[in-house]
């Protein structure tokens, strides 16, 4: 029996190498844990067990064909989109309309499904954003109406628009997909955000000093950015060629684009959250937090990649 | 039967759909009684609190657990009556009744040593906004003074499906537990120190307005 859309064998070794990453930081987490034992280790320990679940159901989920790994993309998002609308203010006269704004995750990600690039790039920044304030002037309440338009619209946006351009480069014609295809792509896109997202975190608790955004996210670091920066960028270098259509060079360059967006995504959720006086999204993922606080990077990253993607790699520009 | 119905019910639809759909935080599990007798107290906002305070708890223990609820709402047509007793197992009481002891059955099922589920709040009032708790749970605690009754603040459900409404939305909701406190001596004292202590569980939380 012939396998349909059979996935190309650097995906499993892209993914070989991520697993032997994560058992290299399971052991150096637990040689910390023995050494110094205490609440920061404890934490760090449960972050890691969490990381074994998340790249394991992740992995699962891209290996088994794009239209599980599209179902997989479509549910975080949801997960995403439910933990936003959880958090900030809402109104009851709204109810309908929320669930409303639920199904816009299904049709969004069939649109990236079937890469229609128009419906998917104008559904929610037009028909949505439309709409939506329609709706809400038709239920007749007007105290609110403001507050409640641009809370949903914002939160449409940063987290379904942002998040379902990960479906779309899964769905990346072959023709320009590269050598690893849209599931290549995406994890190239995915597996850097997050190895920035560590590499950062890890650089600036060993030598972070100068504070880069102290308002915001008192923690971070310029030698943590600069640092994840230029793991990401080495990272991306060597992982390219295997899993995108970029030599080397271009690969770095997006790996830079990754690292900035990323990390700019992760300050805007921690103005968020920030916003609302709570420290995580949820408390779904032991040792991080909610999903928002997992993909914060992401929804930046996931965009301006697929976009600088479709305009230089994918029309051939360079 | 009835135990392998409600085993399904809660295994295949309320268990899925608060993990999928809804989406529950739990604090304090810890707190919650591993067997009972015991009494677990909580606020009101939807018809979602009792399943979702049922689902806290390990399957195999679910025939054990049940909730007061008001005889004549629930025992109202003969489907929902048919479901509340079998599927959700509720003691039905009867509002404002003239019984010798309003509390007989609730003392009963403690001394089968299963575990009551109650909302002193009596309706399930407007969604999300605390009302003053009634004092029927002091007499059921003078009664049976050493049985412990846990405090439990539930955040969410009240928008996921508030009172009046059937369409379910998705929203995440939060049930905070507390340590168990005993019968005090005197009714004033206990709701006090009730009171107290769901307002020490509700605080741990940073809730958004909805109106």
């Amino acid at each position: 029996m012939p396998i349909p859309d059979a996935l190309p064998d650097t995906v499993f070794y892209a993914i070989a190498v991520i697993y032997a990453l994560l058992i290299a930081a399971s052991v150096i987490v637990a040689v910390m844990k023995r050494k110094q034992p205490g609440a920061v280790t404890e934490e760090l320990s449960r972050r890691v067990t969490s990381w074994w679940f998340m790249i394991t159901i992740f992995s699962v989920a891209i290996v088994t064909n794009r239209v599980v790994s599209t179902v997989f993309l479509g549910f975080v998002t949801f997960l995403a989109f439910k933990e936003y609308l959880s958090l900030i203010p809402t109104r009851r006269v709204d109810r309908v309309i929320l669930l409303f704004a639920y199904w816009a995750i299904p049709a969004q990600f069939l649109f990236a499904h079937l890469n229609s690039y128009g419906l998917f790039l104008t559904f929610i920044p037009v028909w949505m954003f439309l709409f939506l304030p329609m709706a809400m002037t038709l239920m007749g309440k007007t105290e609110g109406f403001l507050r409640a338009v641009g809370t949903l619209s914002w939160g449409l946006m940063i987290t379904v628009f942002a998040l379902s351009h990960t479906a779309m480069l899964l769905a990346a014609d072959k023709s320009v997909a590269g050598p690893a295809g849209g599931a290549g792509l995406l994890l190239f896109l995915v597996a850097l955000t997050q190895f920035n997202d560590v590499a950062q975190f890890t650089w600036g608790r060993l030598f972070g000093k100068h504070k880069i955004a102290p308002q915001v996210s008192p923690k971070k670091t310029w030698e943590g950015f600069l640092g994840g920066l230029g793991s990401t960028v080495v990272g991306a270098a060597i992982a390219g060629p295997f899993l995108t259509p970029m030599p080397f060079y271009y690969a770095g360059v997006a790996g830079a684009i990754i690292a900035v967006a990323g990390f700019l995504g992760d300050i805007t959720i921690s103005s968020f959250k920030r916003d609302l006086g709570v420290k995580d999204s949820g408390g779904l993922i032991p040792g991080h937090g909610g999903i928002l606080d997992r993909v914060d990077s992401l929804i930046y990253a996931a965009p301006v990649f697929y976009h600088a993607m479709h305009f230089f790699v994918f029309s051939g520009r360079i | 039967m009835k135990r392998v119905l409600q085993f399904l019910f809660f295994l295949f639809i309320v268990r899925p759909v608060l993990l999928v759909i809804l989406g529950m935080n739990v604090r304090g599990r810890e707190h919650l009684p591993e067997k009972g007798p015991a009494v677990l107290v909580a606020n009101h906002n939807s018809h979602l609190d009792t399943l979702t305070l049922m689902a806290l708890f390990p399957l195999k223990d679910l025939h054990r657990l049940r909730p007061a609820a008001a005889a004549d709402y629930f025992l109202a047509n003969r489907w929902l009556k048919w479901f509340a007793l079998n599927i959700i197992n509720i003691i039905p009481l009867a509002r404002g009744g003239v019984r010798k002891n309003p509390l007989a059955d609730l003392e009963a099922a403690l001394d089968r040593n299963e575990i009551l589920i109650l909302f002193p709040e009596g309706s399930r009032g407007e969604p999300e906004q605390r009302a003053e708790f009634k004092r029927g749970v002091a007499y059921l605690a003078k009664a049976r003074p050493d049985v412990p009754i846990y405090p439990v603040f539930m955040h969410g459900l009240g928008k996921a499906l508030p009172r009046g409404s059937f369409i379910l939305v998705p929203f995440n909701c939060d049930v905070f537990a507390g340590a168990a406190i005993k019968w005090t001596g005197d009714p004033q004292s206990f709701m006090g120190e009730l009171e107290l202590q769901m307002t020490e569980l509700a605080e741990q939380g940073r809730f958004q307005p909805w109106e």
